[in-house]
C-alpha cells in the first residue's frame, strides 16, 4: 500500500471547512437544499419533491429559504452539488434519488452539523435520515380497480428498474387485480429509465398493440397517459395527479405527497429537534394519496377502493397477507401471515401467477 | 451583398481565434438567454465563469473543475488522432463504458484482497475493455467498409445496456439489499483511485491525461506516425502514394481514442463516481468530441477546452442553485459553444467580401 501512504499526510482542506457549515444560529433563515434527478417540469417524480419544497416555503415563510439544483447526474456530480450546497450554508440538504446514497453518506461525514435525508436509500448516519413511502398501498388499490375496470382481462405495465420498489408495486397490484378478476393477466414492459417520454410511449403503444386496455406505470412522464388518451383506454397516473393529460382515460393517480414530511423535518431543524432516522410513509400518514376517481368507476368500485383503503390506514389490512405463494409455486405467506418490512424492503421475486422473469 | 469567398490557404489568425470568439460569443447569447429568462445575464456569466475559480469556496470548486476536466481531456487526445486522421470515432462513451465494466470488474474479482497489484491490473483490464470495443468498428470498417461513425455510435446503447446488464446481475452488490450497482470500489483500498494529495481532485486519471497530451504532442510533432496521421487527414491520395496503409492506421487511431476512454472510465469508476451503476456514464465520451474540436485537435488546445467545459460545467451548477436557472438553459449554454465554433470555423477557410468583387479577386 506504498501507493497512498503518501497521501494521508495530506490537510483535509474540505474537512476543516465542513467543520463549521451548518450549525443552525438562532434568528438566522434555516437554509434547505433539494437535489433533484430530473428536471422539475417533469409531473411525476421530482415535480412532486419540488411540490414539497414549495410547501416547506409556503409554511414556513421567513424562517426558511430553499434552493435545489436539477437533473443531478448520480455519482461525483452529485456529490459536488451536495458539496456545493453545504458550502452554501445549507442547513439541512434533501437528496431524492436512490442513486444519491453514497454520495450523501460521503459529503454527510464531511459537513456533521448539516442534516441529510436521503430518499428511498437505506445507508444512514447521525446526519443522514432515510425516507420512503409505501407506494404499495396505493398499487394494492389501483389494482383492485384495474381488475374491475378491465374488460380485455390484460393490464399493461410499464416498469422502470427491477428494484426492490418496483417489484413490490407490481406484485402489490397483481395479488388485488387477481383477487378481483381471476381472469387478469399482466403485461410488463421494462423500459430502464425514469423519465424518458419518447420510450415510455413506445411502450405504451407495444403494450396497446397486444390488447391492454388499463395501462400503469412506474415511471415519472405522462407520456403514457397522452398515448392512452389518445388510443380511448384506461390508465392510473403516477406521482402527481395526471388528469390534464388524460382527462378521459385517467381513472386515478396514485400521488407521492412529501409534504407533511418535508415541512416536518425542516422544522425540526429549525427547533434543534432533528435527529436521524429512518421513516417509511403510506396512507396513514398521508405520504401517499390518491387523486380523486374519475366518473368512469362505478360507485361500487369506488366504495371497494375506499374500503381498502380506509382498511390500510387503520391497520386492519396489509396488502401482503399470505396465502401467497412465489412465481415458482413455493410458498412466501402462509394464511394470514403478513409481510414484514425487511423482506418488503429487498424483494426480488415476482408472486405466483405473474408471467416473464425479472431480467438481471 | 457580401459573399463568402475560398482563401488561397486557410488562415491561421482565424484557426487560433475562433476558440475564443465562439467563447465570446456564448458569452453574450447566453447572456440574452438568461435576460430572456429574467435572470441577470452579468452576474450569471460572473457565476458560470468567475465564481468556480475565485468564489469564497473556489478552493473546492477548482479541484472539481479537475474532476471534470480530467476524463474530457483524456478522452478527446484519443480522439483528435483519429479525428486529423479523417477516422471519426464518435463512440467514445460506449469504450468509456466498457473500460469501466472490465475495469471495474478486475476489481471486483479480486475483492476483499488486498495488495499493489490490484489496481495495475485493473488499469490494463479498463484500457483493454475500451480497445475491444473500438476493434468492432475498426474491423467492421477495414473488411466490409461499413461507416465507423454509425457503428461505434450504436455501439454506445449496447454498452449502455451491458451497463444495466451487470449493473443488475453478475456485478451487483452482494451486499445491497437487491438494489443496482456494484460494490463501491472507492471503498476498497486496493482498487481505489482517490485524490493523489487530498482536496485537489488530481487521481490518477490526472496523470494519464497529463501523461498522454505529453505523448501526443510529441507523436505529432516527432514521430513518424504523427506524420502518416497529419497526412492522411490534409491529403488521403498524398498518403496512400506515401506508403501509409490506411488500414493500420485505422486500427491505430480507433485503438488509441479506446483505450484512452476506457481508461478514462476505468479511473471514473474506481474514484470519483466509485461504483458501476445503470446510470454510471454521464456522456463524458460525447462532451469529448467537442472538447476535441474546441481545442482544435491539438493537444495544448484540448487541455484548454477541457478545463474550460469542466467550468462550465462545475459553474452552470452553482448558477442553478444561487440564481434559480434552468438545468436546460445550462445545457443549451454548452451547445451554443460548439454551435459557435463551428459557425466561426467558415472564416477559417472563407473571407467575406463584398459584394461583386469576386470575378476581380479571381
Amino acid at each position: 500500500m506504498k501507493r497512498r501512504s503518501f497521501l494521508t499526510s495530506a490537510a483535509l482542506a474540505l474537512g476543516i471547512a465542513g467543520l463549521g457549515a451548518g450549525a443552525v444560529t438562532a434568528g438566522e433563515k434555516v437554509k434547505a437544499g433539494f437535489v433533484y434527478v430530473g428536471p422539475v417540469g417533469d409531473f411525476g417524480w421530482t415535480y412532486q419533491h419540488d411540490q414539497g419544497r414549495q410547501a416547506v416555503e409556503a409554511e414556513l415563510g421567513e424562517q426558511v429559504e430553499t434552493t435545489f439544483v436539477e437533473s443531478v447526474p448520480e455519482g461525483a456530480d452529485a456529490e459536488r452539488v451536495m458539496t456545493q450546497m453545504a458550502l452554501g450554508g445549507a442547513n439541512i440538504i434533501f437528496t431524492t434519488s436512490f442513486g444519491y446514497m453514497d454520495a450523501t453518506i460521503k459529503v454527510a461525514k464531511k459537513f456533521p452539523n448539516v442534516k441529510f435525508e436521503h430518499a428511498t436509500g437505506y445507508k444512514r448516519a447521525d446526519n443522514v435520515s432515510t425516507y420512503s413511502a409505501r407506494f404499495y398501498e396505493g398499487r394494492a388499490v389501483i389494482g383492485t380497480i384495474a381488475g374491475r375496470m378491465t374488460k380485455t382481462n390484460k393490464i399493461g405495465y410499464i416498469a422502470s428498474f427491477p428494484i426492490p420498489e418496483v417489484i413490490r408495486g407490481i406484485n402489490a397490484a397483481y395479488i388485488h387485480a387477481k383477487k378481483v378478476n381471476p381472469d387478469v393477466e399482466f403485461k410488463i414492459v421494462w423500459v430502464y429509465t425514469w423519465f424518458d417520454p419518447a420510450k415510455e410511449a413506445d411502450a405504451a403503444t407495444a403494450l396497446i398493440e397486444q390488447g391492454v386496455d388499463v395501462i400503469m406505470q412506474h415511471t415519472d412522464s405522462p407520456a403514457a397517459m397522452t398515448i392512452a388518451e389518445a388510443k380511448g383506454i384506461m390508465a392510473f397516473g403516477q406521482a402527481s395527479d395526471m388528469s390534464k393529460f388524460g382527462p378521459n382515460a385517467q381513472l386515478t393517480s396514485i400521488i407521492d405527497n412529501w409534504a407533511p414530511y418535508y415541512v416536518e423535518r425542516v422544522k425540526a431543524v429549525i427547533d434543534g429537534t432533528w435527529e436521524s432516522q429512518d421513516t417509511w410513509h403510506g396512507f396513514k400518514e398521508g405520504m401517499v394519496q390518491l387523486s380523486p376517481y374519475s366518473d368512469k368507476v362505478p360507485a361500487d368500485v369506488q366504495a371497494e377502493a375506499e374500503a381498502m383503503k380506509q382498511a390500510i390506514i387503520d391497520g386492519t389490512y396489509h396488502p401482503f397477507t399470505g396465502p401467497i405463494n412465489k412465481q415458482d409455486g413455493t410458498s412466501w405467506l402462509a394464511e394470514g401471515e403478513v409481510a414484514d418490512d425487511g423482506v418488503l424492503a429487498s424483494m426480488n421475486f415476482y408472486v405466483e401467477g405473474i408471467e416473464g422473469e425479472i431480467p438481471q | 451583398m457580401p459573399i463568402l469567398e475560398k482563401r488561397p490557404v486557410p488562415s491561421r489568425f482565424w484557426a487560433r481565434g475562433t476558440p475564443v470568439l465562439a467563447v465570446l460569443m456564448t458569452m453574450i447569447a447566453g447572456g440574452a438567454l438568461f435576460a430572456l429568462l429574467g435572470k441577470d445575464p452579468v452576474e450569471a456569466i460572473r457565476t458560470i465563469f468567475w465564481d468556480p475559480l475565485f468564489s469564497e469556496f473556489g478552493f473546492y470548486y477548482r479541484s472539481q473543475i479537475l474532476v471534470k476536466a480530467g476524463p474530457l481531456i483524456l478522452i478527446a487526445i484519443g480522439l483528435s488522432l483519429g479525428f486529423r486522421a479523417g477516422i471519426w470515432n464518435i463512440g467514445a462513451e460506449g469504450q468509456y463504458i466498457m473500460g469501466a465494466i472490465l475495469g471495474g470488474a478486475v476489481g471486483l474479482a479480486f475483492y476483499p484482497a488486498e495488495g499493489w497489484h490490484v489496481f495495475p491490473l485493473m488499469i490494463v483490464a479498463g484500457a483493454l475493455g475500451g480497445v475491444l470495443w473500438a476493434m468492432i468498428p475498426a474491423l467492421l470498417r477495414i473488411r466490409f467498409g461499413t461507416n465507423e461513425i454509425l457503428v461505434s455510435l450504436m455501439l454506445v446503447y449496447v454498452a449502455e445496456n451491458i451497463l444495466r446488464s451487470v449493473s443488475f446481475g453478475i456485478l451487483k452488490n452482494p451486499q445491497g439489499f437487491g438494489f443496482p450497482g456494484s460494490r463501491n470500489l472507492s471503498e476498497y483500498p486496493a482498487a481505489a483511485n482517490p485524490d493523489l494529495i487530498e482536496g485537489t481532485g488530481f487521481h490518477w486519471g490526472g496523470v494519464a491525461a497529463v501523461l498522454m497530451v505529453l505523448l501526443a504532442w510529441g507523436l505529432l510533432s516527432r514521430h513518424m506516425l504523427g506524420y502518416q496521421i497529419r497526412l492522411s487527414g490534409q491529403a488521403p491520395r498524398a498518403a496512400h502514394f506515401g506508403g501509409v496503409n490506411p488500414d493500420r492506421l485505422v486500427l491505430v487511431c480507433m485503438g488509441i481514442s479506446g483505450a484512452l476512454a476506457g481508461l478514462a472510465g476505468l479511473f471514473e469508476v474506481a474514484g470519483p463516481a466509485g461504483q458501476l451503476s445503470p446510470d454510471f456514464n454521464v456522456g463524458y465520451g460525447f462532451t469529448a468530441i467537442i472538447v476535441a474540436f474546441l481545442g482544435r485537435l491539438h493537444p495544448l488546445g484540448i487541455v484548454l477546452a477541457g478545463l474550460l467545459l469542466g467550468l462550465t460545467e462545475v459553474g452552470g451548477a452553482i448558477a442553478q442553485q444561487n440564481l434559480g436557472l434552468p438545468a436546460a438553459s445550462i445545457k443549451a449554454f454548452q451547445g451554443m459553444l460548439l454551435f459557435f465554433l463551428l459557425a466561426m470555423d467558415v472564416f477559417t477557410d472563407y473571407r467575406l467580401r463584398p459584394g461583386g468583387s469576386r470575378k476581380e479577386a479571381a
